[in-house]
């Protein structure tokens, strides 16, 4: 059958060299048009909150950014982002503290350390604690971790270390930014210590075996080789969890508490950027205050965009020095 | 003192601190899990005790004072129609966007666009639910498919990304063994790459389908505001498990706790099982495509 076909075929296609098909075209402008509508969708993004949040950024402008105040009473209307910032810088900075030493402990064990059969479910393992929905993680901290971090944990540091203004009176109600630190931390250690695996992977053994054969410890050799040749993409992976932290908002929201107010005390409770939004969604009272949540949003926006830009500026030029190409990550 | 004696002190003194170090990456390690553990054993075990069939199919009820029976299929329901929308939403143009990435677009706007995809998956969750609050929902109110509109934003890079890894695995010989029998490239791309990049497109799709499932910042500015009847049609604000949950978790009901323990234990049973799966399907048909 076929071999008649073939024969069957009596005009032979005359060849034109480069010829502009039409599904060739159809196929690439449908293409194109996916790539640019991701793009423009990005500065949509930026243009719409920017758009929602007019009436508070022309009413407040900037100061709105530092304004410790959150009052929606009508004809007291006052609106202020300072405290829900310094909760977030808190909260995220406090939890990049807690999970960097583990992240990089659990990175250095799965490249250096783990015998072979340990390695992949390791890893399985600690990346299966990045899947696990924030909102799963928040019911947990608050049904589970702060109870016990309140009647256990508190207490303790606060009577031991209570000098120290961090450790101050444990708050009655179960919600406190520590519970927050903490949840925030287990929720980042996932990511920091898998793209920091991955950079203990890349160092070059004649690097590492090298500094071996000069008789250092197996310790030497990770602070001599490993960590700096690492240290930019460490930089990095620290930014990006730092950028989920402060982005994070459902689980933050369960155990947090609210309040607008400033202090270091980090048993009491506290609020961020994300956690307020997410504890108004069930409606806002006047437009003004509406504007101001999403004047809070696009702060947020703003902070996670800078570090997520800075971060990959860091990949770009560590991976250029380096002068290897940047594999993804699945 | 001679000087061999102090340099053996010295080896013992660094044998010490290298035992030390290796011994913390150890316990760092012990202490991942050991929070992986905690947390499934937590929810897996209150979970576990309250699964029962009217989960599925009560409804809930509000404000109630006695003790009959009640589920949460409205939340069941929301949660498939509006991940399953917004699946058909991401994928193909994901896919479409990484077919143009991979396949035609010169250098520089590839690396452009995949910071733009970078930088798309670094936008919080929330402030997605802002966005699409803003541009869909101020004025006309909440529904499925606005929530489904979120999620697909949060989707797309992911699945963009993927695809553009799986498309990278198929062997340039296969495309142009293709073209040089004068196929023409669209034909070549929709009938010879994408199929051999489907089995790790469709990984790709599980895990993102995985992620997003669990994901309630984004549903509670766009679906969240609903009634308590199970409804199919995503014109309605619907109501999905997160979201049920985050709601049940401030409540100061015991009653309601464990509905969102049992909540949790399935949504959690979905994903770590989708998303093992996933991983282990990745290792298998990155071997296939590449033809190794």
């Amino acid at each position: 059958m076929s071999a008649a076909d073939i024969s069957a075929e009596p005009v032979r296609r005359p060849f034109t060299g480069r010829r502009v098909r039409f599904g060739d075209l159809l196929l690439q402008a449908l293409a194109g048009g996916a790539a640019l509508g991701a793009t423009v969708l990005v500065g949509l993004i930026v243009w719409k909150l920017i758009d929602g949040a007019h009436p508070a950024l022309s009413k407040y402008g900037l100061g709105f950014v530092t304004r410790i105040a959150w009052n929606p009473v009508v004809g007291h209307e006052l609106y202020g982002a300072g405290s829900f910032l310094f909760g977030t810088v808190i909260t995220s900075f406090f939890a990049l503290l807690v999970a960097t030493p583990l992240a990089i402990g659990v990175a250095l064990f799965l490249s250096e350390l783990a015998p072979r059969v340990v390695q992949a479910p390791v890893t399985a393992l600690v990346e299966t604690l990045a899947a696990v929905p924030s909102v799963l993680v928040g019911l947990w901290g608050i049904l589970v971790l702060g109870p016990a971090l309140r009647t256990h944990i508190e207490p303790w540091l606060h009577s031991g270390l209570g000098w120290i203004p961090l450790f101050g009176t444990p708050s009655a109600a179960g919600a406190s930014v520590f519970t927050a630190i903490i949840v925030l931390a287990i929720m980042i250690l996932p990511i920091v210590s898998s793209i920091s695996r991955e950079l203990f992977l890349g160092v070059p053994s004649e690097l590492k075996e090298g500094a071996l054969a000069l008789g250092t410890t197996r310790w030497e050799m990770v602070r001599g080789v490993v960590l700096p040749y690492s240290r930019g993409g460490i930089a990095a992976a620290l930014i990006l969890g730092l950028g989920r932290a402060m982005g994070e908002a459902i689980a933050v929201t369960q155990v947090i508490g609210g309040g607008v107010f400033i202090h270091w005390n980090l048993f009491g409770t506290g609020d961020t950027l994300g956690s307020k939004i997410a504890a108004s969604y069930q409606g806002a009272s006047t437009n003004l205050q509406s504007a101001s949540l999403i004047y809070l949003g696009l702060i947020l926006l703003v902070l996670s965009l800078a570090a997520n830009i800075v971060a990959q500026w860091i990949v770009r030029r560590v991976s250029r020095q380096h002068g290897v190409t940047r594999g993804g990550h699945a | 003192m001679t000087e061999h004696v102090l340099r053996v002190e010295g080896l013992a003194r660094r044998r010490r601190v290298n035992h030390l170090m290796e011994s913390l990456a150890w316990l760092a390690a012990v202490i991942a899990i050991a929070i992986l553990a905690i947390v499934v054993w937590s929810v897996a075990r209150k979970g576990w005790s309250e699964l029962n069939l009217d989960l599925l199919t009560k409804s809930p009820i509000p404000f109630s004072l006695t003790n009959a029976p009640q589920g949460l299929s409205n939340a069941f329901a929301g949660t498939l129609v509006i991940v399953g929308v917004a699946t058909l939403m991401a994928l193909p143009v994901g896919i479409l966007v990484a077919v143009y990435l991979n396949e035609f677009a010169p250098p520089s706007i590839r690396t452009g666009v995949g910071l733009v995809l970078d930088v798309l998956a670094g936008v919080p969750a929330i402030v997605v639910g802002i966005f699409v609050f803003v541009l869909l929902v101020a004025g006309s109110g909440q529904s499925g498919l606005k929530g489904a509109f979120a999620l697909a934003i949060l989707m797309l890079p992911f699945v963009a990304r993927t695809t553009i890894e799986v498309l990278a695995l198929v062997p340039n010989a296969l495309r142009e063994a293709s073209l040089g029998l004068g196929i023409p490239q669209w034909r070549t791309t929709l009938s010879i790459v994408l199929p051999r990049a489907a089995g790790g497109i469709l990984t790709g799709t599980v895990l993102a389908v995985a992620r997003v499932a669990g994901e309630t910042a984004p549903l509670l500015f766009t679906s969240s505001l609903v009634g308590n009847q199970t409804s199919w049609n995503p014109a309605h604000a619907l109501q999905t498990i997160p979201v049920a949950i985050f709601e049940l978790s401030e409540s100061p009901d015991p009653k309601d706790h464990a509905r969102a323990w049992a909540a949790g234990f399935i949504l959690l049973l979905f994903i770590l099982c989708a998303s093992l799966t996933a991983r282990w399907l990745a290792t298998r048909n990155a071997r296939k495509i590449a033809g190794r």
